[in-house]
């Protein structure tokens, strides 16, 4: 087998949290030299080789030093101990934005940043055409990119650095950011990349996205690897671990959160047929979301409802109770609602749900939590083969019996 | 990769970020070039009122060129230290202002803080193209003098470098440190015999030679005193004096470099 592209040995990094806000010479000659500060490690002995020509992605929570880790290969951040090699012209886009400067129009950035990666001038004016019109940015590209939104930002970014052409390609979580379109595209670039033998590095905590896009998965727990293989596996791995620490949000930890408040959302829960509270259901579970409300004086006609998201911020489901008819005269004081789901038709992944109390005509909020609750869907029946919704759906055939 | 082919990404990058300083410095300005000539010329015609008109200063005759424009006296202190002061300034900005390049792209840091000098250094040799022509219409034929002026800047340009490099690190750790460099420069600035002649502070301190030699330490003193000897007097510097500014634009430099080398690796982080 081939030399891999990447090797990370026995890699630590440890960040300095200060504890002085404001770190200043001032300061510093007051107490008498030394800064105080906490050391964190956001790496921890990590290990990986990562083979030419395939795609790798790295997955964990949030703060499980995906990113650090990233960063570190990106010669950007450098380990307090270990080792890691590289082979090739390597390409970097790390969390939002690729270093472009918001003053210079994007033609500008676009120059000063191939420039960064190694590309000369000459190069740059035979590729300009073909970047600008990747990213679809044809009319923009003279406007400076401080009135760019995010999206745009991304795909320049990716589209330049795809374009110098480079032997590794790294890059965390942006994808996200660019609509479906600009998503498939770059879906597209990855499968020539791997057919042209180089390689991708993708860091996502959204799990179900990398079990297609990745050959092999690395997974990071706290700064450490947990597991490191095929994708399916490592990824149904990390599904199914659930999240242990991830519990029903309180209502008061929601997102955000906005209404007049006559009605005021106190929890939102997903509990069992016991009506205990439950975090992980799976694929086809009988389960209740439980909205308990109080409203502060009398309220008539009160709409509850509720919705379902991917983390991706997909719209997924909703539903409220005057499209199901079922609107009372008046609420006053506590009370509990509930919606009975006889089958959790969601295939494996991560949802977050919100819930909203609003007025019979849907003109007025008393209350909206968004993103209120997060819940883990694990491997149930039916078990189907992707995507978010399960459909229950039976094959058969006519004119062979399987 | 081999370091031929680093070096050579590494110019190309250095050409760029050099061209994006000095069009950031000039676009918007509607004058655009000649504002950077306007600046120095602003200072000089307040100075000139006030040291000049206001307070007698007397600047001598050049020697042997036998000019006496107090104005084109002031411009050969004044541009040199105003390099220092831009080049300074702007290297103290250079990190912090470029932080999303650091955090997110691989590349030399030191760049950075050269590219920014580079785009002063432009300016000033604009400036002292501008001073020469004046030096020519006032009757100093200077344009043999260039060379050995062009010689000088090269040493200030070592010694720019090694306190940009120094201080722009440094300002990353604690940001107030570009606080304290203002009010340096300030005192600097009048400690240094840009407005006056060097004459005045040694009559001051005659019975204090300690404390002239002390003075004299400063090595802006003694580049002030230098370019004033090719550009005004049209004579060449004591090699004393060019070799004690050599030796301190060396050191400069290697501090400068040695610091920056230890810091930087850190930079994203800190940043
Ligand atoms: N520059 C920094 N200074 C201090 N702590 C940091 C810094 N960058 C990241 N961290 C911490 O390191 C941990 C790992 O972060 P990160 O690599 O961004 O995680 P991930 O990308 O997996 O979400 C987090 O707890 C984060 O707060
Ligand atoms: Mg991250």
């Amino acid at each position: 087998m081939a030399d891999p592209a990447i090797v990370v040995e026995g890699v630590s990094k440890r960040f300095r949290l200060y504890h002085e806000r404001n770190r200043s010479l001032k300061a510093t000659i007051m107490r008498g030299g030394r800064a105080r500060y906490e050391e964190f490690w956001a790496l921890r002995d990590v290990s990986l080789e990562i083979p030419e020509g395939i795609t790798f992605g790295l997955v964990g929570e949030n703060g499980s030093g995906k990113s650090t880790l990233l960063k570190c290969i990106a010669r950007i951040l450098r380990p307090d101990d270990g080792k890691i090699r590289t082979r090739g012209k390597m390409a970097a886009l790390l969390e939002l934005g690729s270093g472009f400067h918001p003053e210079l129009s994007g033609r500008e950035n676009v120059f000063l940043n191939g420039s960064i990666l190694g590309l000369s001038k000459r190069e740059l004016t035979a590729r300009f055409d073909e970047i600008v019109g990747f990213a679809g940015l044809e009319r923009f590209i003279d406007q400076p990119v401080k009135n760019y939104s995010s999206g745009m930002y991304v795909r320049l970014g990716f589209s330049v650095a795809i374009n110098i052409d480079p032997d590794v390609l790294l890059v965390d979580e942006v994808l996200a950011v660019g609509d479906a379109v600009f998503q498939r595209r770059c879906n597209e670039k990855f499968a020539d990349f791997r057919r042209a033998g180089k390689t991708v590095v993708i860091v996502s905590h959204a799990a179900e996205a990398m079990r297609t896009m990745c050959d092999q998965v690395a997974w990071l727990k706290d700064g450490q690897v947990v597991a490191q293989g095929r994708s399916e596996d490592v990824v149904d791995d990390y599904v199914d671990e659930g999240h242990e620490d991830r519990v029903a949000v309180a209502a008061d930890e929601a997102q955000s959160r906005w209404g007049s408040g006559e009605v005021r959302l106190q929890s939102v829960r997903l509990v069992d047929r016991t009506g205990r509270q439950i975090t992980h259901p799976s694929t086809g579970d009988a389960v209740t979301f439980r909205l308990r409300y109080r409203a502060e004086k009398a309220v008539p006609k009160p709409v509850f409802g509720l919705a379902l998201e991917t983390l991706d911020g997909t719209w997924l489901w909703a539903h409220h109770t005057r499209d199901a008819g079922f609107v009372p005269d008046e609420i006053y004081g506590e009370g509990t609602v509930d919606l009975h789901v006889p089958h959790l038709m969601l295939q494996t992944g991560t949802y977050d749900l919100s819930a909203s109390v609003v007025d019979y005509t849907a003109t007025h909020q008393y209350d909206y939590l968004r993103r209120c609750l997060r819940f883990d869907v694990e491997h149930g029946t039916p078990r189907e083969s992707g995507g978010f919704v399960a459909l229950g759906g039976q094959w058969s055939s006519a004119d062979f019996d399987a | 990769m081999s370091s031929v082919a680093e070096l050579a990404k590494s110019r190309e990058l250095f050409v760029n970020l050099t061209l994006r300083e000095l069009r950031g410095k000039y676009k918007r300005s509607l004058l655009g070039w000649t504002w950077s000539l306007l600046n120095p010329l602003a200072t000089m015609v307040i100075f000139t009122v006030v040291f000049r008109f206001f307070l007698k200063v007397e600047p001598d005759p050049g020697n042997p060129s036998g000019l006496h424009v107090f104005a084109i006296f002031l411009l050969c202190g004044l541009l040199p230290f105003n390099f220092l002061s831009n080049g300074i300034t702007g290297s103290m900005g250079a990190l912090i202002g470029n932080s999303n390049l650091i955090q997110k792209v691989f590349f030399p840091r030191e760049i950075l803080v050269a590219a920014s000098i580079a785009s002063w250094l432009v300016s000033f040799w604009i400036e002292l193209g501008v001073l020469a022509l004046i030096l020519v219409l006032a009757g100093n034929f200077v344009l043999p003098w260039l060379l050995p002026a062009l010689g000088l800047v090269l040493i200030q340009t070592m010694f720019v470098i090694g306190l940009g490099l120094l201080l722009s690190v440094l300002n990353v750790y604690f940001r107030d440190v570009q606080h304290f460099v203002g009010i340096i420069l300030q005192i600097w600035f009048y400690a240094t015999p840009i407005v006056y002649p060097i004459r005045v502070v040694a009559a001051a301190l005659e019975k204090y030679p300690a404390i002239f030699t002390l003075y004299k330490l400063n090595p802006m003193v003694r580049f002030v005193e230098a370019y004033r000897d090719c550009l005004y007097d049209l004579r060449f510097p004591p090699l004393l004096d060019t070799s004690y500014l050599f030796g301190v634009s060396a050191a400069t430099l290697a501090l400068g470099v040695l610091v920056f080398t230890r810091l930087e690796p850190k930079l994203a982080e800190e940043l």
